[in-house]
């Protein structure tokens, strides 16, 4: 008995050695470059071969921020599977390899780390959520990789002492906030306020921005909700005896529906002020008509919708005559066309096309730092609205939005582009610039 | 010398693991930390469930409770890696016993019940208490790499060397425990309350002392976990942890040792394993990325069905008298009863 104790504690660490080798040769016989069909073109850097780029990133394709986001990494792959049919990038194909998370900061840090270190990818793109992405930013620095085009508003990833090779892409909440309040203190002057927010980076920091524009006396209840939480009638009811007659939310599409919902029942209608984030009109009628179904009552998600303000930084998808919109609108027939039409398709192929943008800029045979360099010295705006903020010392992405109402299920832009910055006292102007149309081809020109 | 064949079993292992570190790719160093952040936890779960006969489902979050201890105290204390480990297992060890007297009168279901509601309720007080836990986006855990290993020593390596390290000591602890007068009582309790109550053991409290190791080692397998991910959030730690942990204990064969270490592997490398799969056959969209999730259950399925005992318990019987791995053993068909619940 005792002796064969130890017999059997050494053979069960032999046979996990051999567990691990034999999973480690499984990995290990892919192989790497094929021959070249173009002498120029080099292996320049990891994830980068004669024909190839690899990319990677960490996206909820199951779980609860699934729903909608789902939607965003197969259509940035749409806008590679379109670059690459129309002669990719310096003749390379871009590969874009992105693993589930399921929003679980653990789960990001593991298949970030299989993306870096076992897939050799060249960088990561668009990683989805803050507290998830947060997560592998330092290892990610750490590592010199570049790290593109975070999907997260987080004011966190304009951090260049800290994480020099972070960017972010779409516009910052703090910055919304300000577009948002702004209009609210010229529309609504002397109305009451109240804020619906989720309690997390997210919200606060949109409540911050609407801080610095409204005056504090209007603004009535303060209300946030935990998105773990699916009851919101404590909140709505505090913000209905509070007398708000303007409710502004930063909160995502499921809790913008909640609330609409809930203050139905409650027969509260204030007017609903809502953030980029969670008013996108298709996914939230799909949301409003679903919920309430589980309730046992029918609504029409676009009646509930109408009326909606809001802000856009991309194109609105009810401009059929923009140019970047019938771009979106091909691409998305052509390689997508079982996803809907939404506002997250349209941020997934707005990305990518920043993307392209970044590595044609970096040159035909780039290192990791060429394309960190390309985006430092700025990017032209393509399909946003508002220009960028890069620069050496600034990694914020898109400075500006337009304000805008939801009719019939779409957004129709209310007013011109305004740009702003991050500081209190920053002032919020009309963008005087024109965006340019896109491309013919439908790829940037280096 | 039980402590003897113990430490020369970790001896074996210690040069495998560092032999293998350094032959495998980063990425394997990687998943070997995470095995190892797991084995630390499952190894304190399937002694709490194997040997003293209760079943918890709320390890997940004393997870939490080390692995927020461990990051609070190198952000604010700067106290090195070792001391920290240290204090998170003793940190978890305390909020175990606290939880323990407490559920001391619970039994069985009733106790799974306490358990899981603090597996439900802990991870939101992170989000209440957001000036001390950095609410939803959690604090942030970073390891420097000793200076004395050179400055392209690869960083995973180091994490693989000090997480398995843990683990192995661990393991060691709870392998003596097991076979020392504690292990012993445990499984008497374990076996019939009553008997042993009349043999003069202490019940209530031999139980909150095998839910104090367990949570002892679940707080060391959560700061593992947090160096080893780089942060700590209150989405890591919900509900899904809790019964993972159960899951690989179960897997892997309750109440043996090698079982954890069994079932961490399968926890960590099966999904990691059947996601690769799924790419590599073009798989991608909504629907089919829920089709690794779905092979991980069947997987699990066919593991118990095939191995009801766990892989431990299966392996034991498919190479237990007749194969090289136990030609020492000398044991007679009905030893086969005592040996369920070893270590």
């Amino acid at each position: 008995m005792k002796r064969s104790h130890r017999v059997r504690v050494a053979g069960v660490a032999g046979i996990a050695a051999v567990a691990m080798v034999l999973a480690a040769c499984s990995s290990s016989s892919k192989s790497g470059s094929s021959s070249s069909s173009s002498a120029a073109l080099t292996a320049s850097a990891p994830g980068i071969t004669s024909t190839t780029i690899t990319i990677g990133s960490h996206q909820p394709l199951t779980g609860v921020a699934a729903p909608g986001y789902d939607e965003i990494a197969p259509a940035s792959n749409a806008y590679f599977k379109y670059v690459n049919a129309h002669g990719g990038i310096y003749g390379r194909k871009i590969v874009y390899k992105y693993l589930n998370d399921q929003y679980d900061p653990t789960i990001t840090s593991t298949v970030v780390h299989q993306l870096v270190l076992q897939d050799n990818v060249y960088a990561i793109f668009n990683g989805l959520g803050t507290p998830t992405h947060l997560a592998v930013a330092p290892y990610l620095n750490a590592q010199k990789v570049p790290d593109l085009f975070v999907a997260s508003g987080c004011e966190c990833w304009n951090d260049t002492s800290k994480l020099p090779y972070t960017f972010g892409w779409q516009l910052d909440y703090v910055r919304e906030g300000k577009i948002l309040g702004n209009y609210i203190k010229q529309h609504f002057a002397g109305k009451k306020i109240g804020y619906f927010y989720q309690d997390d980076e997210f919200g606060q920091d949109g409540v911050k921005g609407l801080n610095y524009e409204i005056p504090k006396s209007q603004v009535v209840a303060s209300e946030s909700y935990n998105p773990a939480v699916t009851n919101v009638a404590p909140q709505v009811t505090a913000l209905k005896a509070a007398g708000a007659q303007v409710v502004v939310s930063f909160s995502v599409p499921a809790f913008t529906a909640l609330l609409q919902l809930t203050s139905l029942k409650l027969s509260f209608s204030p007017q609903l002020v809502v953030s980029d984030v969670g008013s996108d009109p298709i996914t939230l009628a799909g949301l409003l008509e679903s919920f309430a179904k589980q309730g046992g009552a029918t609504v029409s998600g676009n009646t509930l919708t109408q009326g909606i303000i809001t802000d856009g930084y991309l194109p609105s998808l009810g401009d059929t005559n923009n140019t970047w919109i019938k771009l979106f609108t091909k691409i998305h027939s052509q390689y997508i066309p079982k996803l809907p039409m939404d506002g997250n398709v349209a941020y997934g192929l707005a990305a990518g096309y920043a993307f392209v943008q970044a590595m044609l800029k970096a040159g035909r045979n780039p290192t990791r730092q060429d394309v960190v360099n390309a985006i430092n010295g700025g990017l032209s705006q393509g399909p946003s609205v508002a220009p960028y903020a890069y620069t050496a010392s600034n990694h914020d992405g898109i400075t500006g939005a337009y304000m805008a109402e939801v009719k019939n299920g779409a957004l129709v832009p209310t007013g011109p582009v305004q740009v702003t910055d991050t500081s209190p006292t920053g002032a919020i102007t009309t963008y005087t610039g024109t965006q340019a149309a896109a491309p013919a081809s439908g790829i940037p020109s280096p | 010398m039980t402590l003897a064949r113990h430490l020369a079993a970790a001896v074996v292992f210690a040069v495998l693991i560092v032999v293998l570190s350094i032959q495998l790719s980063a990425y394997r160093d990687y998943q070997m930390a995470e095995v190892a952040a797991y084995v630390t936890a499952v190894a304190g779960l399937t002694v709490l469930i194997g040997l003293s006969g209760q079943i918890s489902i709320g390890n997940g979050a004393f997870m939490a409770v080390g692995a927020y201890a461990s990051a609070l105290l190198l952000l604010h204390l700067g106290w090195p890696i070792e001391v920290v480990f240290l204090a998170s297992a003793v940190i978890a060890a305390l909020a175990g016993a606290i939880f323990g007297l407490a559920a001391a009168r619970l039994r069985g279901p009733y106790l799974a019940g306490a358990t899981l509601m603090l597996a439900v309720a802990l991870p939101s007080v992170a989000d209440q208490y957001q000036g001390v836990f950095g609410g939803d986006q959690g604090l942030s855990v970073t390891v420097t790499t000793p200076a004395f290993l050179g400055a392209s020593f690869p960083p995973t390596r180091w994490l693989a060397w000090l997480t398995c390290a843990a683990a192995l000591i661990t393991l060691v602890l709870l392998a003596n425990l097991g076979r020392s007068r504690v292990g012993r009582s445990w499984r008497a309790v374990r076996d019939d309350e009553v008997a042993a109550s009349l043999a003069g053991l202490n019940v209530a409290r031999l139980q909150i002392l095998a839910f104090v190791v367990s949570s002892a080692c679940a707080g060391l397998g959560g700061a593992l976990l947090a160096v080893v991910s780089g942060i700590v959030a209150p989405g890591a730690y919900t509900l899904t942890l809790s019964i993972a942990l159960l899951t690989a204990a179960v897997i892997g064969g309750l109440g043996t040792l090698p079982g954890a270490v069994w079932g961490s592997l399968v926890l960590v490398l099966v999904p990691s394993y059947l996601t690769n799969l799924g790419a590599s056959h073009g798989l991608s969209g909504a629907a089919s990325s829920s089709v690794p999730i779905a092979a991980y259950g069947v997987v699990l399925i066919v593991v118990m069905l095939v191995f009801p005992a766990g892989i431990q318990g299966g392996l034991r019987r498919l190479f237990g008298p007749a194969a090289g791995l136990n030609a020492l053993r000398r044991h007679a068909p009905a030893a086969e009863h005592q040996e369920e619940g070893t270590i």
